[in-house]
């Protein structure tokens, strides 16, 4: 006789952080218990001390009082300086279809780390939601921070189950185009979809309007969003410029793509390190 | 020689118009004549459908609305940026349930297999969005409004 194995215990908080739903999940036996929701909110403050920090839609936040000359970098928190650093990184891994001085209309380019600060504040509440269980001796529970769609997940067995996350069709959002299994690491969508043309071409200062979406997963939610972001803006031929990032190929990266006729591409992971490409 | 696995999707019309299909068989890669002409081919073909490696084994219900038969497809090579690409296609019950483009690029100096079994894994069948086994949708950011009607929303409530 065959017999039906219950799904595992799981848990979902859900708040509005950051101008958007960000729900944290818990998985495993004890994933109901307070405990765990402790360590859930624990996750939660951090993205809330985060969108207190870096919101360019609060005007009292750290990156506000930046952009109007009242603080210099090193006044402000050490994440600042931080993610700022990341920043950089970003613009010049991405060849520059990653920037974060963004025209304010006027000429005048102002910091706007906004791109790059979700998928690294989601990270760390991940991470801090994590560590804030094993603190409780709770080591075997799965956990997935899930923003707006970017996703960063944790698998606490290696024989453990995965975490499915399904790709949205840009054109009907309520049609999954593909699968994605996430161990760990994390999945990032770019696109016009949900809040229309606020992707910028940082070399024409154009917003991207066009249809489809840019998807990449891999070892970490911050890349993976930066990624998507600029491979977006970057447009056709994107996957071919994805797979030539640095490190994009030899970190297991991979990427679908919806291009704005409407087709996907896919180019799978490798974990195979692969030379520089020549 | 290294093998890059693009996978293409497309709606079934739209893959239809492009390209006309043979039967194949993955482990010999031969191609056989019989060639299925868009969707009104209603014949089986000759052989045992052939379902490609990561597809469930099912080849018991080929038995469809007399369209595409089961079994797994070549399309003919279509020149692209990474090479030339054919497009496989994987029939179930008269639906395309999988299509892949296989890319063979024409550099050699590199000679390193590419391993699509790694971590994340990828799981490529187009699903409806009422499956219940999709863990979190990853789209465009949502924002809070949109949130309430989501896909998203109705998956975190069955935990909450």
């Amino acid at each position: 006789m065959i017999e039906a194995v219950p799904p595992p215990p799981r848990r979902a908080v859900v708040e509005q952080i950051m101008g958007m739903p960000v729900g944290v999940h818990v998985r495993g036996d004890g994933a109901r218990g307070t405990d765990v929701e402790a360590a859930i909110q624990l996750g939660l403050a951090g993205l809330r001390e985060a969108d207190a920090v870096f919101s360019t839609w609060r005007s009292d936040s750290a990156i506000e009082r930046l952009r109007r000359g009242e603080l210099t970098v090193t006044q402000c928190s050490p994440e600042v300086a931080a993610v700022i650093e990341l920043c950089d990184a970003a613009r010049e891994r991405t060849a520059g279809w990653f920037e974060y001085l963004i025209d304010d209309g006027s000429g005048t380019r102002l910091i706007d780390p906004t791109g790059l600060v979700k998928g690294w504040a989601v990270e760390r509440a991940l991470t801090a939601v994590v560590v804030a269980l094993e603190g409780q001796g709770a080591t075997g529970l799965d956990v997935a921070v899930n923003a707006g769609g970017d996703v960063a997940v944790h698998r606490a067995a290696v024989d453990g189950r995965s975490w499915l996350a399904g790709i949205e069709d840009p054109a009907d959002r309520s049609r999954i185009l593909a699968t994605v299994e996430l161990a760990s690491g994390g999945i990032a969508t770019s696109g016009s979809a949900a809040r229309g043309a606020h992707i910028v071409n940082p070399f024409t200062g154009e917003r991207v309007a066009r249809g489809g979406s840019v998807t990449v997963y891999g070892p970490s939610l911050m890349w993976a969003d930066v990624f998507a972001t600029a491979a977006f803006a970057y447009g056709d031929g994107c996957l071919e410029w994805l797979a030539e990032r640095p490190g994009f190929r030899s970190e297991g990266y991979g990427a679908v793509v919806v291009t704005a006729a409407g087709l996907t591409l896919r180019l799978a992971p490798s974990c195979t390190p692969l030379p520089p490409v020549l | 020689m290294r093998r890059i696995v693009v996978a293409v999707m497309s709606t079934i019309s739209g893959l239809v118009l492009l390209f006309s299909y043979h039967t194949s068989t993955n482990q010999l890669g031969e191609t056989e004549a019989a060639s299925v002409q868009s969707r009104s081919a209603a014949s089986a073909p000759a052989d045992p459908p052939v379902t490609s490696d990561d597809t469930a084994g099912d080849t018991s219900s080929d038995s469809s609305s007399g369209t595409l038969a089961s079994g797994t497809f070549t399309g003919d090579s279509v020149a692209t940026r990474w090479g030339p690409v054919q497009v496989e296609i994987t029939v179930k019950n008269g639906k395309i349930t999988k299509s892949e483009a296989i890319v063979y690029p024409t550099e050699n100096h590199r000679d390193v297999e590419i391993n699509d079994n790694a971590l994340p894994i990828l799981s490529d069948e187009t699903i409806q969005a009422q499956s219940a086994q999709i863990d979190f949708v990853s789209g465009a950011t949502v924002t809070s409004d949109g949130y309430t009607q989501s896909l998203q929303s109705a998956i975190d409530q069955a935990f909450q």
